[in-house]
């Protein structure tokens, strides 16, 4: 295995680094949440922080997997949308745990944590999960409620649908749950209340007496004791959030929870595998800092994946090494767990690496393997040759085959992914399980300069059919504007707060996060399909 | 009289002691054992074991019926009382030889004529053995000051008083007088001149057919509360003329009474001028602290004590000491509250033993220590060719010692071993008087990192699912983790806030160099240092070259159930008081009703959760009352 880290240019691993504490200072404003006055007043009245619910909710020590913490990037809205969402531990049982925000305007929702908590949902749907919702939130942004009611509904079926699939959900909650909010705890299979805390009502004081003209007060209308002793609503009467979250984690022992497929009988991780063959920090080392440079994805997997090994004698075994070789296929382990991989080599995938994966795909499929789709592409050839030698009917195999597997998909952008090439590795549109995004990835219909480049192209053209003179300084000053609003498009940060994937990701944390997911992922039981669609030949 | 099975009427360490000697003679053992003791080590070495029913000393090995009786049933032919118990009583010795049993010790009638003090120190003057005037109430006066009342039959420095005016004197006696009755059934007490700062000094001697051998003398001045806790061979400081004086003032004595077997002739001697000793009493008997003897004199005091028991001929061993050995006396005790004797499980007990280092114990790790006995757990003994060598050896055998689940007075006795003063020589029997006896200083902090990292080890191990993910792992850190524990006798917890995750742990002012459930290495200003974490239930017990730190973790959460004073008595469920079956200040029995609700047609009996007395009720028969709603609180034993 040749070392990167020697022969590679010192920039890229500054440039990786410079990436990460943008990442960092980013994340940091979703966890500073609605800024440190609102903070403290929370933690004077003896409230906790959703993180801090959170740690201590989740068994100590144990692994939690943050989902979309950029979700409103570049919004009005502070980064995060005013929840938390993500994979935790608790006794042992992988559960689905959102947790609203209060120090942000209340914990109010916005169209982006609707957005942030139906992928949550997507998630604990896919791989049955409970769920453990930690409720405190006044409700809903009312100047963006157009956005956010007539699909938000939609919150509140996903909590009795995960019941009738017998994966329980429990709300705990610890302040404001009120008019539609009250339906969480309503719908939940469980629900805890904190005293003196929690206040789940349809409709509050003011507008009982408007509706009625009765007179009432907080407490008799949905004070936590009230719904423990009279309403019947909670079933728990917690004595304060510390209580909650231990009453939570009790119902959860108390689940019965069994993974579809079993962790493996074993004393210790050391014993089932090895740690990867080269150093995962090497990773930082890869990525070139232009993405028109290429790099071996082998590099990547030999820092992701099990390691040599008893167990694993080979850590790669490559599938049609020497067909189609801008595209690696193969098969390789994970914390133990059986993995296929797809990765881009060259960038541009040809007619014989469509086909070349449709094959491993429907090979994955025939052995019940979940895939994983590593992004480094251009997209799929242009030119004469290539459309005459049927690029598209190859094309659209892979994408066929992509959207058919039923095996779980994991994808992981590292570098580029334009054009139908994100949908060939399986981008966003095609449910991965969970997809991620490293610093360095960009993804767009394809690249800016070359995007600027066709609108320029199509503007002269129109023009010289009018007849009309072209504005050359017009077209440089169009050219560079959407060179560069396309490139902001096209970073992740962007396209993490817009939802369209689970959250960027240190690139030496890729090895951990792929087997949290493969563990979250054997919570449902999956097999592969023998039905596709019909392949064009 | 070739023994053949021998039964020990003792336990614990000296039990185990004599079964090591047998053994390598190629002589049975049998061990008697008290219920409390029926798993510690001794039974378990012997060959055979005979249980005394109950756990009383008075019911079980001071019985002598039922430890002949076991001899009997066992086939023991020979019988050998250890230290305490019925080592010195005569017609214990008597009975055992009329049963036809060998006798490992002397005469029934030496130990008589030594047993009471009085005569003893007559006799010992009759002989031209120096001994210390004894006084009455009567015949004391103002220069005699101060006294010391003494119980005749007494040992080990029970039912000893000092005086210092001669108005207490008189009920002082009483009080020795009647604890002296009750601890012997000897009310016998005498009163004789205290020497303010003394040395205790004594002599070893095994008398045999055609004489006495005196195997030197040993220190044993650091006392606390009378009760030796360490002791040396050969004493240090003394001229040579001196210990002479000494040893042949005890083999005067031993050839007094015609001593046969093994003995100890101690001495008073003055600290300021060791010129001056007195004879205090004469042990009949294997002092607890032989082994300092025989590592100077390489001599096998019990095998000595076979032999003159068989009757077979005693070579003449007596030698001059060799190098120096000292020995401790680790108890089960808390030195910074009174001595109090500490009882329960000893978690870990473990005492590398080595080189120039003995151990004689009596528990092993998980061993159950009772209120019954003895708080000593074990001697730990070193030998080295010189005092200082010896103990430095010493204490740094106890520092490595791994003594978990009980307090112990390790770190005093280390504090000894290192103190100046001792090892300038300086002892004397007010060595431990005026010192103060704080609980060491520890690096806590660094002791509850180490736990906190071992327990984080802990918990990955146990980990069912993601067994893979570092410890602790965030795609987004917002806090550390919080570790909390408690320190006995200290107000506040202890807190660890550490980070896991993909490059380790993290945590402020240490380096975690590596981490594994029972071991952690941390690095602080640039010293590598290695902690020893022992996890037992709550407790944490953490080892180090700095010492021994007891943690008690802090759990996450608190069941409210179990925060609320205990002895509360809440409304189950909202309801009508019917009936009120006490008043404020009845005495209750466990489960018996105080009150009685009503709610929902069905009736509901509140009952005293123990034995105590109502200290308050809050509501009258007709009153409504909400659930957990308090409505009576008992005050028990247990509250």
């Amino acid at each position: 295995m040749s070392q990167p880290q020697e022969q590679a240019p010192a920039g890229n691993r500054a440039a990786m680094l410079a990436k990460l504490a943008e990442l960092d200072a980013e994340q940091a404003k979703a966890v500073a949440g609605g800024g440190e006055k609102s903070v403290a007043r929370h933690h004077a009245r003896g409230k906790l922080m959703p993180r801090e619910r959170i740690e201590l909710l989740i068994d100590e020590g144990s692994a939690f997997l943050e989902l979309s913490p950029l979700a409103g990037w570049g919004s009005d809205f502070t980064v995060g949308a005013s929840v938390v969402t993500g994979i935790g531990v608790i006794e042992g049982v992988e559960c689905m745990i959102t947790a609203n925000d209060p120090s942000v305007k209340g914990g109010a929702s916005n169209p982006w944590t609707v957005k942030k908590i139906f992928r949550a949902s997507q998630i604990a749907e896919e791989n049955r999960l409970p769920t453990v919702s930690l409720v405190e939130s006044g409700g809903a942004d009312l100047p963006t409620q157009k956005e956010i009611f007539i699909p938000g509904g939609r919150l509140f079926r996903d909590i009795t649908r995960s019941s009738a699939a017998k994966t329980p959900t429990v709300a705990l909650v610890f302040g404001n749950s009120t008019a539609g909010g009250a339906y969480v705890p309503g719908m939940s299979d469980y629900t805890v209340m904190v005293r003196e805390q929690a206040k789940v009502f349809l409709g509050g004081p003011p507008l009982v007496k408007m509706a009625t003209g009765e007179e009432s007060d907080d407490e008799s209308l949905g004070g936590a004791e009230m719904h423990a002793r009279t309403s019947g609503l909670a079933d728990y009467l917690a004595e304060d959030e510390r209580d909650a979250l231990r009453i939570g984690r009790r119902i959860v022992a108390r689940l019965n929870w069994r993974k579809a497929r079993p962790e493996a009988e074993r004393t210790s991780p050391e014993q089932t595998y090895a740690e990867p063959d080269a150093d995962p920090d090497g990773l930082l080392d890869l990525i070139p800092t232009d993405l028109k440079e290429p790099f071996d994805p082998r590099e990547v997997i030999a820092r992701i994946c099990d390691g040599t090994s008893e167990q694993n004698a080979v850590p790669f075994d490559e599938f049609k090494p020497l067909y189609g070789t801008s595209l690696v296929t193969g098969w390789a382990r994970l914390h133990g767990r059986p993995i296929g991989i797809l990765a881009n080599a060259q960038g541009v995938l040809f007619s014989e690496e469509a086909q070349k994966a449709t094959q491993f795909i429907q090979l994955a499929n025939q052995i019940d393997v979940p895939l994983l789709f590593l992004h480094n592409t251009t997209g799929y050839m242009v030119g004469k040759e290539y459309e005459q030698g049927g690029i598209i009917k190859h094309g659209a195999m892979m994408i066929n085959a992509v959207s058919n597997s039923t095996v779980p998909h994991l994808s992981v952008v590292m570098g580029a992914s334009y054009g139908a090439g994100n949908y060939g590795m399986n981008g966003r549109a095609f449910d991965p399980r969970f997809l991620f995004t490293w610093p360095s990835a960009k993804s767009a219909v394809m690249g800016p300069a070359q995007l600027a480049g066709v609108l320029s192209i199509v503007a002269r053209a129109a023009a010289e059919a009018k007849g009309a003179p072209y504005d050359e300084e017009a077209d440089a000053g169009m050219k560079a504007f959407i060179e560069a609003s396309v490139e902001e498009q096209s970073l992740p940060f962007f396209l993490s707060g817009m939802l369209y994937d689970d959250g960027v990701i240190d690139p030496r944390d890729t090895r951990t996060v792929l087997g949290i997911c493969l563990s979250v992922i054997d919570n449902a039981a999956f097999s592969g399909t023998d039905r596709f669609g019909v392949f064009r030949m | 009289m070739t023994i053949t099975r021998l039964l020990v009427a003792n336990r614990g360490e000296i039990a185990s002691r004599v079964f090591a000697t047998c053994r390598a003679l190629g002589i049975e053992t049998v061990a008697v054992h008290s219920d409390a003791d029926a798993g510690l080590p001794f039974v378990a070495e012997a060959d055979h074991a005979v249980a005394l029913p109950g756990n009383a000393p008075s019911e079980t090995y001071l019985r002598i019926d039922l430890v002949l009786e076991a001899a009997r049933r066992s086939g023991a032919d020979a019988v050998h009382p250890g230290y305490g118990f019925l080592s010195e009583n005569a017609d214990f010795a008597r009975a055992v030889i009329e049963a036809g049993l060998t006798w490992v010790g002397p005469a029934p009638e030496s130990i008589e004529s030594m047993g009471s003090k009085i005569a003893a120190k007559e006799l010992m003057a009759a002989a031209g053995v120096p001994v210390l005037a004894n006084h009455t109430a009567d015949s004391a006066g103002e220069t005699d000051l101060p006294l010391l009342v003494k119980a005749s039959a007494g040992g080990g420095g029970r039912g000893m008083r000092i005086v210092r005016t001669l108005a207490e004197l008189p009920g002082e006696i009483e009080k020795a007088r009647a604890e002296a009755l009750s601890a012997f059934g000897d009310g016998t007490v005498f009163v004789e001149p205290y020497v303010e700062t003394g040395r205790h000094v004594e002599v070893q001697v095994v008398g045999h057919a055609d004489g006495v051998l005196v195997l030197g003398e040993r220190d044993c001045s650091i006392q606390r509360r009378h009760q030796k806790v360490v002791e040396e061979s050969p004493a240090p400081g003394l001229s040579e003329q001196t210990r002479t004086a000494l040893h042949e003032a005890a083999r005067a004595a031993a050839a007094a009474i015609s001593y046969v077997g093994a003995g100890t002739v101690e001495f008073l001697v003055d600290a300021a001028d060791t010129s001056r000793f007195w004879f205090l009493e004469m042990n009949t008997r294997l002092q607890v602290e032989h082994p300092v003897t025989e590592l100077v004199h390489g001599v096998d005091l019990v095998e000595l004590q076979l032999a003159v028991a068989e009757g077979r001929p005693v070579p003449n061993v007596e030698s001059p000491p060799e190098g120096h050995a000292i020995e401790v006396r680790l108890y089960a005790e808390d030195p910074a509250a009174d001595w109090q004797p500490q009882s329960g499980r000893l978690t870990r007990f473990e005492i590398p033993v080595g080189e120039g280092v003995r151990l004689d114990s009596g528990f092993t790790s998980g061993s159950e220590v009772s209120t019954h006995y003895d708080a000593m757990l074990a001697k730990v003994i070193s030998w080295a060719p010189t005092r200082e060598q010896a103990a430095r050896r010493l204490a740094g055998a106890l520092t490595r010692g791994r003594i978990h689940g009980l307090t112990t007075n390790r770190d005093l006795l280390v504090d000894i071993l290192r103190d100046p003063g001792f090892l300038a020589g300086e002892v004397s029997t007010a060595f431990l008087a005026g010192r103060s006896i704080d609980p060491p200083v520890r690096d806590r902090q660094a002791a509850a990192t180490a736990a906190a990292i071992a327990l984080a080890e802990r918990g990955r191990a146990a980990r069912t699912v993601q067994r893979g993910a570092p410890v602790a792992w965030r795609n987004v850190v917002s806090q550390p983790q919080l570790t909390e524990f408690a320190l006995d006798g200290v107000e506040e917890s202890l807190a660890v806030a550490w980070f896991g995750g993909r490059d380790g742990y993290r945590v402020d002012g240490y380096d975690v160099l590596t981490a594994s459930s029972d071991r952690v290495q941390l690095r602080a200003d640039g010293v590598a240092t290695t902690y020893d974490v022992t996890v037992s239930g709550g407790v944490v017990d953490v080892d180090s070259p700095g010492g021994h730190v007891r943690l008690t973790r802090v759990p996450r959460f608190t069941d409210p159930a179990d925060a609320i004073a205990s002895g509360s008595l809440l409304a189950p469920m909202p309801g009508t008081v019917v009936s009120v079956a006490v008043e404020v200040g009845d005495e209750v029995a466990a489960g018996q009703t105080v009150l009685v609700l009503e709610a929902m047609k069905m009736q509901h009996t509140v009952s005293a959760p123990y034995a105590g007395v109502v200290s308050q009720l809050d509501v009258r028969a007709g009153a409504q009352v909400a659930s957990g709603d308090v409505l009576a609180v008992v005050e028990g034993e247990e509250s």
